[in-house]
């Protein structure tokens, strides 16, 4: 047989195995008709019995194209996910091989790499205008599968691999290069070893906000935190074969069937979660989530598929382009160059744009990147308050604006002068009056009884009356209603004798008296008694969590949580005081539903966050509790990650003092993002701080991990947090850390 | 001389441990739906963080308390008669019969014929350089100790004390401690057996490796 036709054969037999693979079983006919023709073919072609066989392998060839074409429209969205994670699939080094010119590999090769799931590699472009070739350079950033290489770890990265990329875009923010970010990840290795999977996600989602350069990101397989780790892009194009997903449909079954340790959810749980989660490319780009979509060949591209990498070039220089431009600050000039641009006709490689920026169009650049970050999955939260109420509020915000304007802008920064010519003012003042009532005070010194005062005041013991310490709960957790004991959970190593209820949530706060263990107490207890009584203002509680998706049985779940706690989302913005100092507060609830964030407490937090930086307030984020993103709201909660990271940039860049408290349990993607990202993170005692859970490590690593392998202190020796407080000291440490780190002012620039 | 094989017949005779599981306070017991003959487990996993099989709950003020098998065994009694009544601090609930690994017929074994020479203050000890020198040149078995030999050196603040051995001659048979670690007051730091019963208990030991067989 010829060696052409042999190669050519093997290739159709590798497609017949995609097949197979990523339908599973499912259309058998198809797939025999396949063999069988195949089978004839070769069988011949081996004996010799062809008479033309390249006309008989090309007829071959278009059976298989056919009925490519034809699985193609049936499709389901978890097929497409088997797509996405076949070894066949296109990879990293595939695309860097042949939609750029040129590369180099940096920050490792191969295994010998920090973390080989986590490729670098600074690429070339050239573009032709006229006779003059032009060369543009990127830095490549994206998680590598490798087809299936072992060391590849099937794409999902370490945290050390994430901080391997954070290294090289700040390498490209010196270079003044854009970045070309490639996700294909399932997500990442959720293990706590330093830097931390979600505090190393975390600082590159911070990081990435105000990132001076152009980025642009292509998703093929986008899972949760590990692609938000370089996921924060100006412009977001997507594989039409990919998904983009909160979680991976085996999680999301894991979750709603509730399933324990080492259990297996049914293929048709699977394919359930799968469908109703809206990870495919076009729901992404409905919502707005994504910018454009790239489209594959049939039934997804693999690496011959070279019209497809033709394609992807096209759009991933049209897209840096287009970023470039809509930084121009001329409008006509801008909508001429985009105009351009986006015309298919023209042929993307001849259209040359630098693509290094001024200063000030790099400042441009980040704010529109912020912008457009913060608009987005503003719909998939109810807002139901009333239309006068949001004419009034956008009123009030219109017209109190020039008053903040002069206090902070003019007042605050004329401040010392002022006072100082007032000082000096008062001090003439108090030299006149002194003189005039000189012959007065001659008189009153001879008078008896002045003395006395005096000296009880020196010798007499101050009074206990005032002291805080005597000070009482204001609330009391209902629980201490019940006559019962309850067992302290260190009794079995710290010896704890059985706890009063009646004692234990109401005098000692929840705490074992023995060894100190905190029990969970209720949201209220904190609002009640860290704060001022009667200071707390809540604001936005209208804006209600829904069901965006549409996820089948979940808004009842969503209502009866609402009945349950009586809260309208998980999360709930006030205003509050401590001792006078003010402070704008966001507490998620670990009460509603878990804590989990979704579209509604985005939301929420998003607008804290700007009133706390109109205000000039501090900004705290206490988290009773946070489960993660909530997942039946899929992506419209995963955008939330870069949104209020995005958020919490834009209020410590204007000079703010973001401080987070952590109680409980607190996970995942919040802590992997806009709470994980604050300078000053504290924690209450016996709280535990992770990526992802026991079960979820057991499952994705296969490693059993040690029982407190979650406990706060464990985050405290590894950085992530800066304290440890006992519940009893909140308001004081509170206090205490707003007086030193903010200063005296508490708006520290 | 110590008899082996009576020692062997002796353990081999009740292949076996019997643990009483006592009520640690007063309280309302209920049993678990559990019948004599069933087995149970201990603890389990790798830091033995789940707990064993729940025997019954114990209840007092409200707040029931689970009663987990603290060792793998089978039930032997259950004090059924105590169900959904008040139980006193310390009346015992179950009892199991936790059948002996080879490793703790082994422990036993040891017990019976090594003299044991104890940590007489919380320190931290080492041998005399001799002593040291001759262990890592050989084996522990090699080195010969009498009565009033200067054996070991305590280490405690700083302080150094030359410590003498004081038990029946013989040769160290296994050490128990470790360089650079504390040890607490009573914890065992060698265990010594005559000479000539070094090949028996060696024998022994093999026999219980190779013969005893674990349920």
């Amino acid at each position: 047989m010829h060696n052409n036709i042999e190669k050519r054969l093997q290739n159709l037999r590798e497609r017949l195995a995609y097949i197979t693979d990523i339908f599973t079983g499912k259309h058998k006919d198809s797939v025999t008709l396949l063999e069988e023709r195949l089978a004839s073919f070769a069988g011949r072609a081996l004996s010799g019995a062809c008479e033309s066989a390249y006309a008989e392998l090309s007829g071959v060839e278009d059976i298989f194209a056919y009925v490519e074409r034809r699985l193609e429209k049936t499709l389901t969205p978890m097929d497409r996910v088997r797509v996405v994670r076949h070894p066949q699939r296109v990879c990293l080094r595939d695309i860097l091989e042949n939609v750029y010119d040129n590369f180099t590999e940096v920050g490792g090769q191969d295994e010998h790499s920090l973390d080989p799931s986590m490729l670098i590699a600074r690429a070339v472009i050239t573009r032709r205008r006229g006779k003059k070739t032009y060369m543009q350079s990127v830095m490549v950033i994206g998680q590598e599968k490798g087809h299936g290489a072992e060391y590849r770890n099937g794409g999902s990265v370490k945290p050390w691999g994430n901080a391997k990329a954070l290294q090289y875009m700040g390498v490209a923010e010196t270079e003044g290069i854009p970045i070309h970010a490639y996700i294909f990840t399932p997500g990442s290795y959720p293990i706590e070893d330093y830097p931390g999977a979600a505090q190393q996600i975390a600082r590159n989602i911070y990081n990435m906000a105000g990132l001076r350069v152009p980025v642009v990101a292509v998703i093929s397989e986008g899972g949760s935190g590990g692609a938000e780790a370089i996921g924060l892009a100006d412009r977001r194009l997507m594989l039409s074969h990919g998904y983009y997903s909160v979680i991976s449909p085996e999680g999301a079954a894991a979750i709603e069937g509730r399933l324990k340790n080492g259990q297996r959810a049914s293929p048709e749980l699977i394919e359930h979660c799968a469908a109703n989660l809206k990870i495919q490319a076009e729901d992404n780009l409905k919502f707005g989530y994504i910018d454009r979509i790239i489209q594959e060949p049939p039934l997804g591209a693999r690496p011959w598929h070279f019209d497809f990498f033709r394609s992807l070039r096209q759009e991933l220089i049209r897209a840096t382009d287009e970023v470039v431009i809509s930084t121009r600050k001329t409008p006509v000039l801008r909508g001429l160059a985009l105009a351009r641009h986006r015309n298919p006709e023209n042929d993307i490689d001849h259209l040359y744009i630098r693509w290094g920026l001024s200063g000030g169009a790099k400042t441009r650049l980040v704010q529109r990147r912020q912008r457009k970050l913060l608009r987005l999955s503003r719909q998939a939260a109810r807002d139901r308050r009333p239309f006068l109420t949001k004419t009034a509020t956008a009123f009030w915000d219109w017209i109190s604006k020039p008053w903040v304007v002069f206090k902070y802008d003019f007042y605050r920064k004329h401040q010392r002068w002022i006072t100082t010519l007032m000082e000096e003012i008062n001090n003439e003042i108090d030299m006149f009056k002194y003189r005039l009532l000189s012959p007065w005070r001659k008189f009153s010194r001879r008078l008896p009884n002045r003395t006395e005062n005096k000296a009880k005041e020196l010798t007499a013991l101050s009074s206990w009356k005032e002291d805080s310490r005597s000070r009482r709960w204001d609330y009391l957790s209902p629980r201490y209603k019940a006559d019962r004991t309850l067992t302290c959970p260190n009794s079995e190593s710290y010896g704890c004798l059985d706890l009063w209820g009646p004692d234990l949530f109401a005098e000692f706060a929840g705490v074992c008296s023995h060894c100190g263990y905190h029990f969970p107490m209720e949201p209220e207890w904190y609002v009640r008694n860290v704060f001022d009584t009667g200071s707390t203002f809540e604001f936005n509680s209208e804006i209600e969590a829904g069901n965006p998706l549409d996820f089948p049985d979940f808004s009842e779940r969503i209502s009866q949580a609402k009945k349950k706690t009586g809260a309208k989302s998980g999360c709930m913005t006030f205003e509050a005081r401590i001792d006078n100092i003010k402070m704008v507060v966001v507490m998620f609830m670990g009460t509603f539903r878990g804590g989990s964030v979704g579209a509604a407490e985005g939301y929420k937090f998003v607008e804290a966050a700007a009133r706390a930086a109109k205000k000039r307030y501090p900004f705290l984020a206490y988290v009773h509790g946070t489960a993660g993103i909530r997942i039946q709201e899929g992506t419209h909660g995963l955008i939330q990650m870069p949104r209020c990271t995005v958020a919490v940039r834009r209020y410590i860049e204007a000079g703010g003092l973001y401080m987070v408290l952590y109680d409980t349990n607190s996970f995942a993607g919040p802590v992997a993002s806009f709470l994980g990202c604050s300078p000053y993170q504290f924690a209450v005692r016996s709280s535990n701080i992770g990526f992802a859970g026991p079960g979820v490590i057991k499952e994705t690593t296969g490693m059993d991990i040690p029982p407190k392998y979650h406990r706060s202190y464990r985050a405290l020796s590894r950085g992530h947090i800066q304290g440890i407080w006992d519940r009893r000291q909140i308001r004081a440490n509170l206090k205490q850390a707003l007086l030193t780190i903010g200063g005296r002012n508490l708006y520290y620039r | 001389m110590i008899d082996i094989s009576e020692l062997l017949d002796a353990i081999k005779s009740s292949p076996y441990r019997e643990i009483v599981v006592a009520a640690p306070h007063t309280g309302r017991m209920s049993f678990a739906a559990l019948e004599t003959g069933m087995c149970v487990h201990g603890p389990q996993g790798q830091w033995k963080e789940m707990p064993g099989t729940t025997l019954g709950t114990l209840e007092r003020e409200g707040n029931p308390k689970p009663i987990c098998a603290p060792e793998n065994g089978e039930i032997c009694r259950i004090h059924k008669e105590l169900d959904g009544g008040f139980v006193e601090a310390g009346a015992p609930l179950v009892v199991l019969r936790h059948m002996l690994t080879r490793d703790e017929v082994q422990r036993i074994i040891l017990q019976k014929t090594l003299y044991l020479f104890r940590a007489p203050e919380r320190a931290k000890y080492y041998f005399t350089p001799e002593t040291d020198k001759k262990i890592r040149a050989t084996d522990a078995h090699s080195v010969t100790i009498r009565d009033g030999m200067e054996l070991f050196i305590m280490s405690r603040m700083k302080r150094e004390v030359p410590l003498h051995y004081a038990g029946p001659d013989g040769v160290i048979y296994e050490i128990y401690f470790k360089y650079n670690e504390n040890l607490d007051a009573g914890a065992p730091l060698i265990g010594v057996c005559p000479r000539d019963h070094l090949h028996v208990i060696q024998d022994m030991i093999a026999r219980v490796q190779t013969e005893w067989t674990e349920t």
